[in-house]
């Protein structure tokens, strides 16, 4: 199973990482992904930037994990995981999941299993600047503890 | 020698990112002697959501820390 994680400040497009995954294994049926993407509006409030901050090295770890993992549960062929970091302006890409497997089902879950633990076990905090220009940490959220409980 | 890092929400209250110190012990003791040594600002380490973390990996409150070690304290996680 190949795992592929980077945690970066550039942007990425997932077209170019589709093709890479496409001829990694001929065995690859099924690709599923998921994109996070930034919204200009967080508990009611405009929001006009965020920073995203990490701890180095453990977050690539923490995510690797959570694949292997994924690899564990589904047979998954690869996974490819991309989280950026630093300043992210209202639409634009956070992060990218794929899973890849030979029949779709076992993607789909993988996909949403790793999405699930990365917003639980990764180290990244998010702080974001409002409309009136000042800045606030996010709150992690209950219910995203509770999608935990699925698995 | 220890080496203990800080994130996010927490770093700023303590106002500290990163120290060393000579340490051997649990993670609760360390967390105790931060708290006593830091003053009234370092309670925020005593909180009940604040993740522990040796050499990147989650620790519980008896968990052994030993010389050489990165120990981590933040707050929950908010990625993804």
């Amino acid at each position: 199973m190949h795992i592929d994680v980077t945690v970066q400040q550039q942007d990425f497009d997932i077209a170019v990482e589709t093709a890479a995954l496409r001829v990694l294994d001929t065995g690859i049926g099924a690709i599923a992904q998921f994109v996070g993407v930034m919204r200009s509006n967080n508990e009611g409030d405009e929001v006009t930037a965020m920073e995203l901050e990490h701890y180095p090295g453990m977050t690539e770890k923490a995510i690797g994990e959570i694949a292997a993992e994924a690899g564990q549960r589904w047979a998954l062929q690869a996974v490819r995981v991309i989280h950026r970091v630093g300043e992210i302006k209202p639409g634009e890409q956070i992060v990218f999941v794929a899973a890849c497997s030979a029949h779709r089902h076992a993607a789909f879950e993988a996909c949403d299993f790793i999405m699930d633990f990365l917003k639980s076990r990764a180290p990244f905090w998010k702080k974001e600047t409002l409309g009136d220009g000042s800045s606030r940490w996010v709150d992690a959220r209950s219910s995203d503890a509770k999608s935990l409980a699925r698995w | 020698m220890i080496t203990v890092l800080f994130f996010a929400r927490l770093r700023e209250e303590l106002g500290q990112s990163e120290m060393q110190l000579a340490f051997t012990g649990s993670v609760a003791e360390l967390k105790q002697q931060l708290i006593e040594q830091g003053g009234a600002a370092w309670s925020a380490l005593a909180g009940e959501n604040i993740v522990c973390a040796i050499n990147q990996a989650v620790a519980k409150d008896h968990f052994p820390i030993a010389a050489g070690d990165e120990v981590a304290f933040y707050p929950p996680v908010t990625g993804g």
